[in-house]
């Protein structure tokens, strides 16, 4: 199994950021194209951190991220603003799935030690995913995750699991 | 398929497992045949674009692939237009279900046309989608790159959820109303004891309730955090979906099922609350109503997937009446959920009461609700809605301040231009 690692600064957001927050959902009436919603990320949340926000970052939320609305957009728009991992206690479920579909590491740990602007490493090993603070030299337990979602993110996200493979295993 | 060999199992468990070929219970990671799945103008067009790129000619199920265009229903703008046209083209092309801009909401129209079954698994590309669960199937919001694997597929994989057992008690009182029991749910329930799990309803206080309220609760629970909503079939879900001979298969949830955890309400105690607009992109703060008499209000949205069927206009309707005028600063937004709410609305003759009163009746569809198309409140504006969420921007403006409420609370508002407890216009009536 092959094994990923992750590192950069922490940029901090809040507790229940909802997809809306991530992305309003009246700018995808227009297009959805990731790299074009990306210019109005976290807009009705916080214009500035989301023009703050630099390829590498790693977001890092409180509980429940990516809840409200399912709209994938949400997850894109993170991938199209170069950032390839997110930190939260826990996920809304389906902002979960899309964020492995689109292969964007969701991982689920205890957040709140981290500060803004620490450096994080994050090692995927295996099903095992691991998170120091390398900042205050903490190291973090994190949930693992499941055969199946290691598989999608190895092959690249869903459509690349699917294009491969044309359907899935009758047993997971 | 019950057998007596096997431990028990939840409405959610059995149904998963009769759609992966094998018992399962929580925890475990299936792949599961999906009976029926639904996308919207605001998730089909990526949904096509990923079934594309995965390689997809001919979808797996034409006749149960079902899309709606609601979200921006009219669109105000060529590039709307363009993605609209684009689900067009593709449901030309493939022979699925296409419910255009006027027919209503896609999780209404589900329902109402017959897509849905007891004993079903239903996705769908819209995170309100969890309302299916009302007629005992498990239904569940999923992104566009999964519901494009079920376009190709026919399947999907699923992990099996825990439940939390919901049980009610009693009977809602006059002007208490479901989405009162939904508000109370996500003030006592922490998203992250909810997330990943399903809610099912028990309880001689859930068979009191009737479909439309029961879709209510299964709609809302995706607002609570959880990942469905379901109940046990009765009479009252063979009689509302009225399917014809295809009645589908009941689940009902063994005696001795397991329930990560249990949430008990008493609907005779239960009064009505408000959901409070957020503040610093924290959650609503959920209070009684009590709380907040007397603020102004400048708007009152019914509509929506939650609060836009008939029973909930006509229960606002019922309160306007008493009040005889709407107060003139207010202005009152009417969005039907579908074309069929608005219908009966028509022959009934309370399509003709809503516009006396001064009420603007928009397009079925998702109007006002998530600020794609309809009425925008302007800044510093409130609102007193009948929708599901509030979120800081929610109805296309992030300076309006959004309160979610039941019909009869929005109406009571409508008539004073305040925050008012609809009990006093009901006592009124008695
Ligand atoms: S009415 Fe509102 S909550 Fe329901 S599907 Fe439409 S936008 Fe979503």
């Amino acid at each position: 199994m092959t094994s990923l690692t992750i590192n950069g600064p922490a940029r901090l957001v809040g507790a229940d950021i909802n997809t809306d927050y991530i992305i309003s959902s009246r700018r995808k009436r227009v297009t959805i194209d990731p790299d074009a919603l990306q210019l109005h990320i976290f807009e009705d949340y916080n214009a500035e951190f989301g023009q703050s926000l630099k390829p590498d970052d790693i977001i890092v939320a409180g509980k429940n991220f990516g809840c409200g609305s399912a709209m994938e957009v949400a997850v894109t728009v993170v991938r199209a603003a170069g950032i390839s991992c997110v930190l939260a206690p826990s996920f809304a479920r389906a902002y979960y799935r899309n964020a492995i579909n689109n292969g964007l590491l969701p991982v689920i740990c205890d957040t709140s030690s981290i500060q803004e602007g620490d450096t994080l490493s994050i090692v995927s090993e295996g099903n095992d995913i691991h998170v120091t603070n390398t900042s205050r030299d903490i190291s973090i337990g994190a949930a693992s995750l499941s055969s199946m979602m290691i598989e999608i993110l190895k092959t690249g996200g869903l459509t690349e699991y699917l294009r491969k493979h044309g359907d899935f295993p009758s047993e997971i | 398929m019950p057998s007596s060999s096997v431990t028990p199992a939840t409405i959610s468990e059995k149904i998963l497992s009769a759609h992966c070929g094998r018992e399962c219970r929580a925890g475990e990671s299936v792949v599961c045949k999906v009976d029926a799945a639904m996308a919207t103008d605001g998730s089909a067009p990526m949904a096509i674009d990923y079934f594309n790129k995965m390689g997809g000619k001919k979808l797996a199920e034409p006749q149960s692939m079902i899309f709606a265009l609601d979200h921006y229903a009219p669109p105000d703008n060529p590039a709307t237009v363009e993605l609209q046209d684009r689900i067009r083209r593709f449901s030309e092309e493939q022979g699925n279900t296409l419910y255009d801009i006027g027919a209503g909401i896609g999780h209404q129209l589900m329902i109402e046309r017959g897509h849905v079954k007891p004993g079903q698994l239903i996705v769908g590309a819209d995170s309100h989608s969890v309302a299916y669960g009302a007629a005992n199937v498990f239904a569940t919001g999923v992104g566009s790159s999964d519901l494009a694997a079920v376009m190709l597929t026919g399947k999907l994989w699923f992990k099996v959820p825990e439940s939390i057992r919901v049980t009610l008690t009693g009977k809602l009182p006059n002007g208490v109303d479901a989405k009162d029991i939904a508000l109370e749910i996500n003030r006592t329930l922490d998203p992250a004891e909810a997330s990943y799990r399903t809610l099912e309803f028990q309880g001689d206080g859930a068979a009191s309730l009737t479909f439309e309220e029961r879709m209510l609760l299964t709609n809302m629970s995706t607002d609570a955090g959880a990942k469905a909503g379901v109940f046990a079939a009765d009479a009252t879900t063979t009689a509302y979906l009225n399917a014809g001979d295809d009645v589908g298969v009941a689940v009902h949830a063994d005696k001795d099922a397991v329930y990560a955890l249990d949430l008990n309400i008493d609907l005779d105690q239960l009064t009505p609350r408000l959901a409070r607009p957020p503040v610093d992109g924290a959650a609503a703060e959920i209070v009684g109503i009590e709380q907040d008499l007397g603020t102004p209000v400048d708007m009152v949205y019914l509509g929506t997937c939650t609060g836009g069927r008939k029973s909930d206009l006509e229960r606002a309707l019922n309160v306007l009446r008493t009040g005889g005028t709407k107060h003139k600063r207010v202005q009152l937004i009417v969005t039907p959920a579908s074309d069929r709410v608005y219908s009966d609305l028509a022959t009934e003759g309370m399509l003709a009461e809503f516009i006396a009163l001064g009420a603007l009746v928009m397009t079925p569809g998702c109007g006002s609700c998530c600020g794609t198309c309809g009425t925008i409140p302007g800044n510093e504006k409130v609102v007193m809605s009948a929708a599901n969420r509030n979120f800081t921007g929610r109805m296309g403006n992030a300076k309006a301040r959004v309160y979610l409420a039941s019909p009869e609370a929005c109406a009571a508002a409508a008539i004073t231009g305040e925050i008012t407890d609809p009990r006093t216009f009901l006592e009124a009536q008695q």
